[in-house]
């Protein structure tokens, strides 16, 4: 199968064969990090720009890490040193970056549609970091390759979605890739953070937690963004943490082999609790594990592939 | 030098609807004749033919919500731009909005724009005159002075009057002026720094939504005002199904309200933004199917008076960004006659009713009596309602070019503009 | 049209698996020290082989590994598609090891140029060999085989195809040929 598109800019826009593709190579990819070289030389030559004009540590890391055990040369922007800061627009910024020949940029914006403009402008590959509230797709691709390793497919699974989706690009991600691959997605929330017509997306939303959670063969917990929100969205976290958190009683509720998974970075004892986040049933590092090979995977599959002719 | 305008139907809704030609002389409406009676007048040489069969010669058509961006912004439109791009688009005068660098809440940028407007060579324009000095909403303008300067309602638009006693007070104040009140219906706080809709389509793209209570709970509130001071409200740009059933009801009770709405309200939904096209952001926001059905319901049954195009042009710089970033609003000047006549080839609205929100309910919000009969001012539109083509916002004459129709196909075109018995735009 | 011209059957492909399992046997005096890594995805099935047929011959069960080489392959951004990533595993240590490749067929050497460089992240093997069932000839790279199945004569637009019970259902090689 050969990867038609440019740019991977959510996952609306990747059908099913094309996610099962992509999460088969990062399960392939999975294994490089574990050599004593943790490197190959597949994209030596290749140049990928991280643009992250919104701060953010792991998931630059991240995407840093994989594009080094590729081999690509990386540079990174941030926004304190972009010329952002100095009144460029977007669009200008984007082109100038074009202009020093990349191969592939990865994106991370505030705004959202920032990868979508910026595609559209640029002959290089664009692969969205996380744009605004809208989509953040290696997060979501990774969520679906640690729910698909340890349960083998996402057809039929009872997924919960819990914490603040109305402010939540993952979630928005992660419920259409989600119920693409077949599983049933329930979320739930303060309504204060349940945006209108999510149902859209392709989820229901639960009444309370204890349904939410009850007969769920996945956990996900949302990350409290305490930066995104005013005072008026939930009186405290305790209030919170009671109505919200994820606890040991509640992950009885669910499955027995349930698993529970944060995009982190974690509120410990706010949407989730010590106990449970360091539990058998937590995959949070499995997921950060999996973000590496995850996004080597879409590295590899954005920058291959051009002649017709297979001469080997 | 006289002009004979021959062959058409002329529409004036509520006074004339026949084959007729019109002779314009000195400026004004000379003679409005049978056909047969002006055969010697038309091979006269002092008389200028206008033909004109096929096509229909309506009251000048007014656009009483534009933004002309002069003073101050004239890099997005100036007076003249923008009068020349009403002209064009067949309206023979404008009501200009006071959100302008300085702010139009003083006699001497009044004059500054009648003055300009004079020698524009297009539309007239009619100012509005800020609510509060400054567009604040701390202290109210000088209103008098601005309507002795020749301002013809007053509005804080672009803003909303946020304090619920000033408002009261402007009502009061201006009942006793007998100037009407324009008002910009938004609750700031709702808003929350949202760019489109709140629903499904601002949920999946990820952008912050502007509920449909942002608009109406100041529609309810003005309305409340309303019957309170006994004044006249006009409610602008009315974009949702819950506004125009308040505005329904509140004329029921016999309240002294009006209210316009604008083409892109009754032409497209929330399910048209695509790829983040900034062309496609305004404030208010496009709406849902729901709301653009209850806007032409509002229109067919009287709820709504008038049409206006919200005309707000903005230089592609502004534009050309992240959709949370681009500025709000559309340029709507040349846009607004075929959108809207679209109604009426859709059997919504008769041509007359047309008319009568795009020139005649304007007309007479801001005092003018455009009628087309002998004496009065020779302030025309002719319609040309066959012609069909795309719009391309490459000719526009307006200095922007953002508006979410380009490519559209459309059908009805002005075929010529007179204002003050002088043609100001004839179709090439 | 399309020419098949059978090179190897079922029996062939036994014998030749014996044979170069003795000569790997004969040439290192035994098994001492020795491991398997089988190039995917063919390959792998004939490295499992022919350590089962020196199991059978020494009674020693020699390591057997795998080796994905997509990763390494130098022109990977030419080809049509994006060739599917599979995880290597060489559940043993290579250093200081005499390890032999094993793949179906060798023509440009390229995939065995990738192969060592994969190798050599795995560790330091202190020797490399190459086993293969089909040479095809047109060699582009100085490599050859050490333990050969069979040479076959071609030319460069001509097919060999492989297949292999394991995968294919059937041990069988053929020859496609334009006519």
């Amino acid at each position: 199968m050969r990867f038609e598109k440019k740019d991977i800019l959510d996952i609306k826009s990747l059908d099913t064969k094309e996610i099962t593709m992509i999460l088969d190579t990062a399960q392939g990819m999975k294994e490089i990090s574990k050599r004593p070289v943790k490197k190959v030389p597949t994209l030596r030559g290749k140049t990928i720009i991280l643009f992250f004009q919104e701060p953010s540590t792991r998931t630059k890391l991240s995407f840093e890490i994989a594009a080094k055990r590729l081999s690509a040369d990386t540079v990174s922007i941030a926004k304190s040193s972009s010329s952002i800061v100095k009144g460029e627009t977007l669009i200008d910024t984007a082109k100038n970056l074009e202009a020093m020949n990349p191969d592939i940029i990865v994106l991370r914006h505030s705004s959202s549609g920032a990868a979508h403009v910026i595609s559209k402008q640029v002959k290089c590959s664009v692969i969205n970091g996380g744009d605004g509230i809208h989509a953040h797709p290696s997060q979501a691709l990774l969520d679906m390759m640690s729910i698909r390793e340890k349960k083998g497919s996402l057809a039929g699974l009872n997924i919960s979605i819990v914490g603040d989706i109305a402010h939540s690009r993952v979630a928005r991600s992660d419920i259409i890739g989600f119920s693409k691959m077949g599983a049933k997605v329930s979320v739930c929330a303060p309504q204060t953070m349940i945006p209108n017509g999510i149902e859209s997306l392709g989820c229901r939303v639960a009444k309370d937690m204890d349904t939410c959670v009850e007969g769920a063969d996945v956990i996900m917990m949302l990350r409290i963004q305490k930066e995104r929100q005013g005072n008026i969205l939930f009186p405290s976290e305790r209030e919170y943490a009671s109505l919200y958190g994820l606890n040991p009683a509640r992950v009885k509720l669910a499955q027995k082999d349930v698993i529970l998974m944060h995009p982190g970075p974690m509120n410990r004892g706010v949407e989730i609790s010590s106990e449970v986040a360091d539990s058998n049933s937590s995959m949070i590092l499995d997921q950060v594990t999996n973000g590496v090979a995850l996004r080597m995977a879409l590295f590899y599959i954005v920058a291959g592939g051009s002649r017709h002719a297979d001469s080997y | 030098m006289q002009i004979l305008i021959k062959g058409a139907r002329v529409l004036d809704p509520g006074n004339l609807d026949d084959k007729k030609d019109i002779l314009v002389r000195d400026r004004k409406i000379e003679a409005i004749l049978d056909p047969s009676d002006t055969s010697n007048l038309s091979d006269s040489s002092d008389v200028q033919v206008v033909d004109a069969s096929g096509m229909i010669v309506v009251p000048g058509l007014i656009d009483i919500h534009v933004h002309l961006r002069e003073p101050g912004h004239e890099y997005k439109e100036t007076i003249e731009s923008g009068l020349k791009a009403a002209a064009r688009g067949g309206f023979t005068a404008v009501c200009s909005m006071p959100n302008t660098d300085p702010v139009n809440d003083n006699s001497q940028v009044t004059a500054f724009i009648i003055n300009r407007g004079k020698y524009a060579g297009g539309a007239r324009v009619y100012p509005a005159g800020a609510v509060s000095q400054g567009s604040s909403g701390t202290s109210l303008a000088q209103i008098y002075d601005m309507q002795q300067a020749g301002i013809r309602a007053v509005t804080d638009d672009g803003l909303p009057v946020e304090n619920s006693l000033l408002m009261r007070r402007a009502l009061e104040y201006c009942n006793g002026l007998n100037i009407p009140i324009f008002v910009h219906a938004e609750d700031k706080n709702l808003m929350d720094g949202g760019s489109m809709n709140e629903g499904p389509h601002a949920t999946f793209m990820g952008i912050k939504g502007i509920p449909n209570a942002a608009e109406s709970i100041m529609v309810l509130r003005d309305i409340a005002l309303c019957e309170l001071t006994g004044a006249a409200v006009h409610f602008c740009h009315m974009s949702t199904a819950e506004s125009i059933e308040a505005v329904r009801q509140a004329k029921k009770r016999g309240a002294n309200v009006s209210c316009e709405t604008a083409p892109h309200y009754f032409t497209l939904t929330d399910g048209a933004v695509k790829d983040y096209d900034t062309n496609f952001k305004m404030n208010p926001p496009l709406r849902s199917e729901k709301d653009r059905k209850a806007i032409i319901e509002g229109l067919m049954d009287g709820t709504i008076d008038m049409i206006a195009s919200d005309h707000a042009p903005h230089s592609a710089d502004e534009k050309n960004l992240e959709f949370d970033r681009a500025a709000f609003g559309i340029v709507g000047l040349e846009t607004s006659l075929p959108l809207s006549l679209k109604l009426v080839q859709d059997g919504m609205l008769s041509m007359a009713d047309l008319v009568d929100k795009m020139s005649k309910q304007p007309a007479k919000i801001l005092g003018i009596d455009n009628d087309i009969k002998p004496g009065n001012p020779a302030d025309l539109t002719i319609i040309d309602p066959q012609i069909q083509y795309a719009i391309d916002p490459s000719i526009f004459i307006s200095k922007s070019k953002n508006t979410p129709f380009s490519g559209r196909q459309v059908q009805g075109k002005t075929f010529l503009t007179m204002v003050d018995g002088r043609i100001v735009y004839k179709k090439q | 049209m399309k020419k098949k011209k059978i090179i190897l059957n079922d029996q062939d492909f036994k014998r030749i698996i014996t044979r170069i399992s003795h000569e790997i046997i004969e040439t290192h005096k035994g098994v001492q020290n020795l491991g398997l890594v089988g190039i995917q995805t063919r390959g792998d099935s004939l490295a499992k082989r022919v350590a089962d047929q020196i199991e059978a011959i020494e009674n020693i069960i020699i390591p057997v590994g795998s080796m994905d080489i997509n990763m390494y392959r130098d022109d990977w951004t030419k080809i049509s598609h994006q060739p599917t990533v599979r995880p290597s595993k060489i559940p043993f240590n290579v250093d200081n090891k005499k390890i032999i490749l094993v793949d179906d067929v060798l023509y440009t050497g390229r995939t065995i140029r990738a192969a060592m460089d994969a190798l050599m992240d795995f560790g330091r093997p202190s020797r490399i060999e190459l086993a293969i069932l089909v040479d095809r000839g047109h060699r582009e790279l100085p490599i050859q085989a050490d333990y050969k199945g069979i040479f076959v004569d071609t030319e460069s637009e001509d097919m060999i195809h492989v297949h292999v019970t394991e995968h294919d259902g059937e041990d069988l090689v053929y020859k496609e040929i334009e006519k």
